[in-house]
């Protein structure tokens, strides 16, 4: 065999066991929950195969349904503004401290990443409580008369997910900042700029592409997040993903599982190459 | 019978050739220099010789042998590689011990000749460094050291010396050349630097587009450039235009030079800066205007603007009195100082 | 020395406190000496950890989520290692679409994939098996080992490879002797990485565990369902502390900033 020959299918020797293990356990099962949202089901009958569009007509036409899409995107907003607001001053700080101070600071910060979502979830949920240290630390300072109600509301599971999903903010605007140039303060200082115009017209310009990468992620795992909301939402706070999960295990209403879980792919995947496009279209330019 | 033959050696990627026609027959023991700018094909020769990228056109016979049936690793060529290549996870011997494994040498001869090899390059005493840290001259010597220990029947090399600074550069190129005069190793180097082709080869083969431009010795293709191309990329040289007569005779304005082979009409030819002069006094010359004067220790660098094109002169700091910017001198040269230029060739 | 402000440094204290005072608290109250939720005064207490050794589903799960991370995150190394090499250093139709594929699992939310697996598993009978949870744990693990195999892959200088092939090694010696070595870290790193996920991964998982094959974060999740009290403050504890071991440890080998490269999403 001649080496231009054997340099043609090598590629596809080496990356065919992945890509046998991802067409049979990533597109046929996707292709299935595809499918399943357009059967029919019934109490007593169940699963039917047959063509139906009536799983969506149902989560359209029943306001119980648009008031959960409508909460999981209220609550994956202000998670992304809130993920924003701290994240970006906050990868500012850790990116001018000396490495040794950053190093242990990162451990802090990204350490709660590697510790199950349920761990940290748990421990808002002792923090939040009408019992907890929140509350009590809020009257012991006189700030409140009683305890504010944290545990079954949207405040508290935009909380617990700022915490969650924060450090992915981080990271991506921590990656565009260490791209700037280290003197591009001091050649914006010695051109007479005072240190809020430098945030406002020389960094923030060019790490925009950075928060726009950590939005995209931090709205997308906000959206879909499901541990989180079911603990400190409980059983009657629904997000879309806690949602699909009561259709399939408890109601058992498969195919309206799968078209909930279908339109929250879809409403991702849009978001998301849409996202992506627009960044590339209008950054190519100066960050290629 | 040669060693190494190049048989209308050529490589094409899509529409573009990087190598056309290359026919090169390189005796054993021979130091050949590929010198050309980056992009001439000189590189792409090379990697077709180690067998990294297929031959479209033509063979490379080695001791009358095909290669182009041998794979790359049962070549048995020693490289040294541009950026070295060195194995980082290796210590220096096991990064030079490497190829003799390959071979199945036992433990015993092979760190014999490894330390052999070591002495040789001058390394003695790093056996157990990691190449990272060591200098880039130290990681060169150890490039070497490698490709040489497994006794390859053809030494490569790629760009050796481009990564050293100057100094450092010459001091390398002078201990290669001894190092390759003494085992006697038959070596192709590449490069893109003219000085260190002419340091170190017995043959240079001048590149241009994909296509030789010239073959010989150093101070045959410098003296005598058979295009502009070579007469400009070794060296700084004077392309002027003269008249021929077509009896072998050169003129411009009063000076008439004979040159073997000239035609009649309009000429070009290379002179050297070096070897350009004042006239002497009353003698037969050609006008010129000094535009600039620059000093460089050993020597002046003169510009002029003459009829035949613009000039530039070396004249030695010998002591004598060098002509301002702006003074009027007449040129010449003598016969033998010039060379006749092929006409079309390059620019 | 630090070059921030006395704002800033106060903002990155308050921004530490809150990112660790869940744990604190978990940790803290785990050692209450009373039979709910509360933190210990004066008396700390190891009654609730003694508990957990009554409760023999924690226990098991938690062999049963090492085994099925070191499981999956092994095969998914496996296939990402000669894919990682393919994609880094050929150019071949199909090599973006494939990267895309590969990379999927990180867009796709988990709970999508869990229905997906779900409804997979049910119909081909492997429900509530642990071969299924390996098989999908696989999938959603292989996004980390790709891409730091991949950054690994795209830093080899192909020319230590043809420096071996010049020297007499084959393919498979220049694998084993120089490719291996040279991409090792990034191995190591990207297996780790894939285990974590592999171990910490509640939303899909919860959807194709059965009460027989389950892992520990879903034992987990299911009991706070029911009932949040001291006992479960003090499995998460262990977690939590098991999590600082292996964190610092990690630090030492690899440097953090290096692992987490492959959290994010590109």
């Amino acid at each position: 065999m001649s080496p231009d020959a054997s340099a043609r299918t090598t590629p596809y020797g080496m990356t065919g066991p992945a890509l046998a293990v991802f067409l049979a356990l990533v597109i046929i099962p996707l292709g299935m929950t595809v499918l399943l949202a357009f059967y029919d089901w019934g109490q007593y009958k169940g699963i039917v195969a047959e063509f139906t569009l009536k799983n969506f007509r149902e989560i359209f036409s029943d306001s119980y349904f648009l008031e959960v899409f409508l909460r999981t995107l209220r609550i994956s907003v202000l998670v992304t503004l809130f993920a924003i607001l701290i994240g970006v001053p906050e990868a500012y700080i850790l990116n001018r401290m000396s490495p040794a101070w950053r190093g242990l600071c990162l451990l802090a910060i990204l350490g709660p990443l590697l510790v199950s979502v349920v761990a940290r979830t748990l421990g808002w949920a002792l923090l939040l409580g009408s019992n907890g240290l929140v509350n009590r630390g809020l009257m012991a300072l006189g700030l409140i008369g009683q305890p504010l109600e944290f545990m079954f509301t949207e405040t508290g599971v935009v909380i617990a997910l700022v915490h969650v999903l924060i450090p992915f903010m981080i990271l991506a605007v921590w990656a565009s900042l260490q791209r700037l140039d280290p003197q591009i303060e001091n050649a914006a200082l010695s051109l007479g700029a005072s240190r809020l115009t430098i945030w406002r017209r020389v960094i923030l310009p060019q790490i925009v592409p950075g928060i726009l990468s950590g939005s995209i992620i931090t709205f997308a795992l906000a959206a879909s997040a499901f541990a989180s909301p079911a603990i400190i939402g409980g059983r009657r706070l629904k997000v879309a993903a806690t949602l699909a999960y009561d259709e399939f295990l408890n109601t058992l209403n498969w195919p309206l599982g799968a078209a909930v879980a279908v339109l929250l792919l879809a409403a991702l995947v849009t978001l998301t190459v849409g996202t992506n496009r627009l960044v590339e279209r209008r950054y190519s330019q100066v960050f290629e | 019978m040669s060693h190494l033959v190049l048989e209308g050696l050529g490589k094409s990627y899509g529409t573009a050739v990087a190598v056309e026609g290359l026919d090169l027959s390189v005796a054993r023991g021979e130091f050949i220099s590929l010198l050309g700018p980056s992009g001439c094909g000189k590189t792409t020769t090379l990697q077709m010789i180690a067998g990294f990228v297929p031959v479209d056109r033509g063979r490379i016979l080695l001791d009358g042998g095909d290669l182009g049936s041998v794979a790359p690793n049962k070549r048995g060529l020693g490289i040294v590689f541009q950026s070295y290549a060195l194995f980082p996870h290796m210590t220096v011997a096991q990064n030079i011990a490497f190829g003799l494994e390959m071979r199945g040498v036992e433990k015993a001869e092979r760190e014999k000749r490894t330390l052999e090899a070591m002495a040789l390059v001058g390394l003695k005493g790093f056996e157990d460094r990691y190449p990272r840290r060591m200098s880039g001259g130290q990681q060169q010597r150890v490039a070497l050291a490698r490709a040489l220990v497994i006794r390859p029947s053809l030494l490569l090399l790629d760009e050796p010396l481009s990564n050293l600074d100057a100094k450092l550069r010459e001091e390398m190129q002078g201990e290669l050349r001894q190092i390759q005069r003494s085992i006697g190793t038959t070596t192709i180097l590449v490069t893109h630097d003219q000085h260190e082709a002419m340091a170190l080869s017995d043959r240079i083969v001048v590149m241009n587009r994909g296509r030789v431009e010239q073959i010989g010795a150093p101070d045959a293709v410098y003296g005598a450039p058979d295009t502009a191309f070579v007469a400009n990329f070794l060296g700084k040289t004077n392309v002027l235009s003269v008249t021929g007569d077509g009896r072998g005779q050169v003129t411009i304005e009063a000076l008439s030079v004979p040159l073997a082979g000239a035609p009649s009409g309009t000429l070009r030819i290379a002179v050297r800066p070096e070897r350009l002069g004042f006239a002497a006094e009353s003698a037969p010359g050609f006008a010129a205007r000094i535009t600039s004067r620059v000093f460089q220790g050993a020597h002046w660098l003169l510009t002029a603007e003459s009829a035949a094109g613009p000039v530039t002169l070396i004249r030695h700091n010998d002591g004598t009195p060098v002509p301002g910017e702006g003074e009027s001198v007449t040129l010449s040269f003598g016969p033998g100082d010039a060379a006749l230029l092929a006409e079309g060739a390059g620019s | 020395m630090s070059r921030n402000s006395p704002f800033a440094i106060l903002f990155h204290t308050l921004f530490v406190v809150f990112m660790l005072a869940p744990l604190v608290v978990v940790c803290l109250v785990a050692f209450t000496p009373e039979g709910y939720l509360s933190l210990p005064g004066r008396v700390w207490s190891l009654r609730w950890f003694k508990a957990i050794l009554d409760y023999p589903e924690f226990l098991r799960a938690f062999r049963d989520s090492l085994w099925l991370a070191a499981l999956s995150s092994t095969v998914a190394i496996g296939l990402a290692v000669p894919a990682a090499l393919a994609i880094a250093r050929y150019r071949f139709p199909g090599r973006e679409a494939m990267t895309a594929l590969f990379m999927s699992p990180l867009m796709v939310p988990h709970v999508v994939l869990g229905i997906a697996f779900l409804r997979f598993f049910t119909q081909i009978g492997l429900s509530g098996t642990f071969l299924g949870l390996v098989l999908s744990h696989i999938i959603v693990i292989l996004p980390f080992a790709l891409r730091l195999v991949l950054a690994a892959s795209y830093g080899i200088d192909r020319r230590i490879e043809h420096a071996a092939i010049s020297l007499g090694a084959s393919p498979a010696v220049v694998f084993r002797r120089v490719t291996l070595p040279l991409i090792l870290p990034g191995v190591v790193s990207g297996w780790l990485l894939a285990a974590i996920n592999s171990f910490d991964e509640v939303t899909m998982t919860v959807f194709i565990a059965s009460p027989a094959t389950t892992t520990l974060p879903v034992r987990m999740f299911l009991y706070i369902q029911d009932n949040i009290d001291p006992l479960i403050a003090a499995v998460s504890a262990c977690l939590i502390a098991l999590t600082a071991i292996l964190l610092m440890a990690l630090d030492r080998l690899f440097g953090l900033d290096r692992l987490f490269v492959g959290t994010g999403k590109g």
